[in-house]
C-alpha cells in the first residue's frame, strides 16, 4: 500500500517521535514539533502510536491514495478535499481507493499532520523514520514520491466502499490546538541575569513577532533587541528545543525540534515543554509573548497535560473498537 | 544552582534535563572530569542519557520515569541516584580509543595560516601531525568533533566571513581548536586539509568515526593516496 504525491505542499516531511541516543554523536533527535497532535492523529487510525505521521507545513500536499485508507488530520486547521467534498479534521475518515486528497491553506496554527492507519512506511534511519532537514536526514517530500503504508489490520469501524466516510464523533481541537495565543511560559535562562534591567523586563513583557526565516530548527523572533549588560564570552554547552538563545542581533531565537545539540549563544530561557508545541503552531507574522513560570509550574502542567492526553488516547481506542 | 558534588555546579536546563557544571572555559583538565563523569553516569544509571561538551555534562531523562506516587517530579530521587551512580567503584578505567585520521594538507587557507603562524607550510604540517588531540565534544553537525590539542602556535582566528559551503572531509582550524567537517557545510574555520574518511554514516550502527573522549592523530598523505583512500572508503555523502 502506498501513497503518491502529486503536489508537495510547502513543506511537508515524515515524523515520528523522533530519534533519541544520539546528541553525545552530534545528532538531535528530530520528530514532530507538536507531539501531542502527531499521536492523536496516530490514535485516530488506530495505530500503536510510535508510527511516523506527515507534518505539513502552513501549506498542504496534494495526495493520490492507491488503495483503500483510513485516515485521519490534526493539528492546525487546513482546508481538506476530496473530489471536491471537505474531509473532516480531528476525526477517522475512509478513503477508497484512488482517492486524491487536496490540502490547502491553514486556516489556523502552522503545521497540521496527516496520520494512516499503518503508519507511513519509510527506511529506518538510527531507529527513528523522522527527517532531520538540519542534519540531512531524510528530506521533504518531492512530487512523485511514492510513500508506503506499513501493513495492518482493515479498521472494524468503516466499511470498506466507493465513498468517503467520517466518523460521526469527532475531538475538540481544543485544548490541543492553541486559539487564544495566551503567554508562553519560559523559565529564566542560566544567562538572564546577564540581560540589562530593561531587557529582562522587556523578555516577559514585549510582543515579539514570529519571522518568516523560522523552521524546524528555530522559530526567529523579531522584536525591540534584547542586550546583555556586558557582552559574555561563552563556549558552547547543551542546548534543546525549547531553548531561547540570544544571538548579538538581540533578537532571540526559541530552538524547535530541530535544535542543534549545543551552542554557544546565551540562553535567556527555556520554554516549558507543555508549551512547545504552542509555540510551534504559531507562524509568521504571529506574535508571541512569554510569562515567567516556575519549574514546579511547569512539571505540573506537564503531568496534567500528559494525563489527559493518556485518558484522550485510551478512551480514541475505546470508541473505535466499539464503533 | 545548587551543588550536587564538590565543585560540580547543577543547573535545570528544563524539566527533562539538567546541566552538571564543570568550569567555563575551554581546558584540557576540566574536560577531562566532564568525560570521566559522563563514563561514570554511563556505567551505573540507566536510562539518562550523557552528553558531554567542553565543560558541562548534559543529563537528559523521561520525567514521567521519575515520578513518584503522588505523581509529583523526584527530583531528590533523581539527585540521590545521580550521587550513588557517582560514587561507584569505576570499573576498570578503559584506554582512549586512538583513531589515526589521513589528512591531504591542500586547504585553500592554508598559506595564510602559515603567514598568521610565521612559519612554513611544511612546519604547520609537521606541527598539525606531531599532536595527539583529544575529541571534546561532537556537535555543530552529526560527527563534527572540536578537537583539543593544538599547538598553539596554529591558533587562528575564524574568518570574518564564513563561506557558505565547506566541503565534507575539510580539516580546519578555528580558534584555539581543530575539527573535521563530517558533511558539506557552512562554515567559519581556516581549511587546512581534507580526509577521505567518512566521518558519519547515518546507515552504519555506529554512525560516528569519532565518539566523545576519543584520541584523534593526523597523518600527512598525499593526493595520489587520497584519491585511492577515497576510491576505497566511497565519495562522501
Amino acid at each position: 500500500m502506498s501513497v503518491e504525491v502529486i503536489k508537495p505542499g510547502l513543506l511537508t516531511s515524515l515524523q515520528d517521535a523522533g530519534r533519541t541516543g544520539y546528541a553525545p554523536l552530534g545528532l538531535g533527535r528530530a520528530g514532530a514539533v507538536d507531539e501531542p497532535a502527531r499521536r492523536l492523529a496516530n490514535a485516530l487510525v488506530g495505530n500503536a502510536g510510535h508510527e511516523a505521521a506527515l507534518e505539513i507545513t502552513l501549506a498542504g500536499p496534494t495526495l493520490r491514495f492507491q488503495h483503500d485508507t483510513v485516515v485521519a488530520l490534526t493539528g492546525g486547521l487546513i482546508e481538506a478535499r476530496v473530489e471536491g467534498q471537505p474531509l473532516p479534521a480531528w476525526t477517522s475518515c475512509f478513503l477508497p481507493a484512488g482517492s486524491v486528497l487536496r490540502l490547502g491553506g491553514m486556516r489556523h496554527g502552522c503545521r497540521s499532520y496527516l496520520a494512516v492507519r499503518g503508519g507511513f512506511d519509510s527506511a529506518l534511519v538510527l531507529g527513528s523514520r523522522s527527517s532531520d532537514l538540519h542534519a540531512g536526514i531524510g528530506r521533504a517530500v518531492q512530487t512523485g514520491d511514492i510513500i508506503a503504508i506499513g501493513e495492518h489490520a482493515s479498521a472494524d469501524w468503516f466499511r470498506s466502499g466507493r465513498t468517503m466516510q467520517a466518523l460521526r464523533w469527532g475531538l475538540d481541537p481544543q485544548p490541543w490546538l492553541d486559539y487564544a495565543r495566551a503567554p508562553l511560559a519560559l523559565l529564566r535562562g542560566h544567562h538572564w541575569e546577564a540581560l540589562d534591567d530593561a531587557s529582562q523586563h522587556a523578555l516577559f513583557t514585549q510582543r515579539f513577532m514570529v519571522s518568516k526565516d523560522s523552521n524546524r530548527t528555530g522559530d526567529r523572533l523579531e522584536g525591540a533587541p534584547l542586550r546583555l549588560r556586558l557582552p559574555l564570552e561563552l563556549i558552547s554547552e547543551a542546548t534543546l528545543p525549547g531553548t531561547l538563545q540570544l544571538p548579538p542581533s538581540g533578537q532571540p531565537i526559541a530552538l524547535l525540534a530541530e535544535a542543534p545539540v549545543t551552542g554557544g549563544y546565551p540562553r535567556i530561557g527555556q520554554l516549558a515543554m507543555v508549551d512547545l508545541p504552542r509555540l510551534a503552531q504559531r507562524r509568521p507574522g504571529d506574535t508571541v509573548s512569554f510569562r515567567e513560570t516556575t519549574l514546579d509550574e511547569a512539571l505540573q502542567r506537564l503531568a496534567e497535560r500528559e494525563a489527559s492526553l493518556q485518558r484522550l488516547l485510551q478512551r480514541i481506542g475505546q470508541r473505535l473498537e466499539s464503533a | 544552582m545548587t551543588p550536587l558534588l564538590a565543585d560540580v555546579q547543577v543547573e535545570t536546563l528544563a524539566e527533562d534535563a539538567w546541566l552538571l557544571r564543570f568550569g567555563e572555559t575551554i581546558d584540557d583538565a576540566v574536560n577531562d572530569r566532564v568525560h570521566a563523569a559522563a563514563a561514570k553516569l554511563r556505567a551505573n544509571l540507566e536510562n539518562v542519557e550523557c552528553v558531554p561538551a567542553y565543560a558541562s555534562l548534559l543529563l537528559r531523562f523521561d520525567v514521567a520515569q521519575w515520578l513518584d506516587d503522588d505523581g509529583r517530579f523526584g527530583g531528590e530521587r533523581l539527585r540521590a541516584a545521580i550521587a550513588a551512580a557517582w560514587s561507584e567503584r569505576s570499573s576498570a578505567e578503559k584506554a582512549p580509543r586512538e583513531v589515526s585520521i589521513p589528512v591531504c594538507y591542500d586547504g585553500v587557507d592554508l598559506p595564510e595560516v602559515a603567514t598568521h603562524a610565521r612559519l612554513s607550510i611544511e612546519e604547520v604540517i609537521a606541527r598539525h601531525t606531531a599532536a595527539r588531540y583529544r575529541v571534546a565534544m561532537l556537535g555543530f553537525a552529526p560527527g563534527f568533533p572540536y578537537l583539543l590539542g593544538l599547538d598553539p602556535i596554529l591558533a587562528m582566528p575564524r574568518r570574518s566571513n564564513p563561506r557558505t559551503s565547506v566541503p565534507a572531509g575539510s580539516v580546519a582550524i578555528g580558534g584555539q581548536q581543530t575539527g573535521i567537517y563530517p558533511q558539506s557545510l557552512p562554515g567559519g574555520w581556516q581549511l587546512i586539509g581534507r580526509t577521505p574518511m567518512r566521518l558519519f554514516d547515518f546507515a552504519a550502527t555506529s554512525p560516528s568515526l569519532l565518539g566523545p573522549s576519543d584520541h584523534v592523530r593526523f597523518r600527512a598523505i598525499d593526493q595520489g593516496e587520497y584519491q585511492r583512500l577515497a576510491d576505497d572508503v566511497g565519495s562522501h555523502p
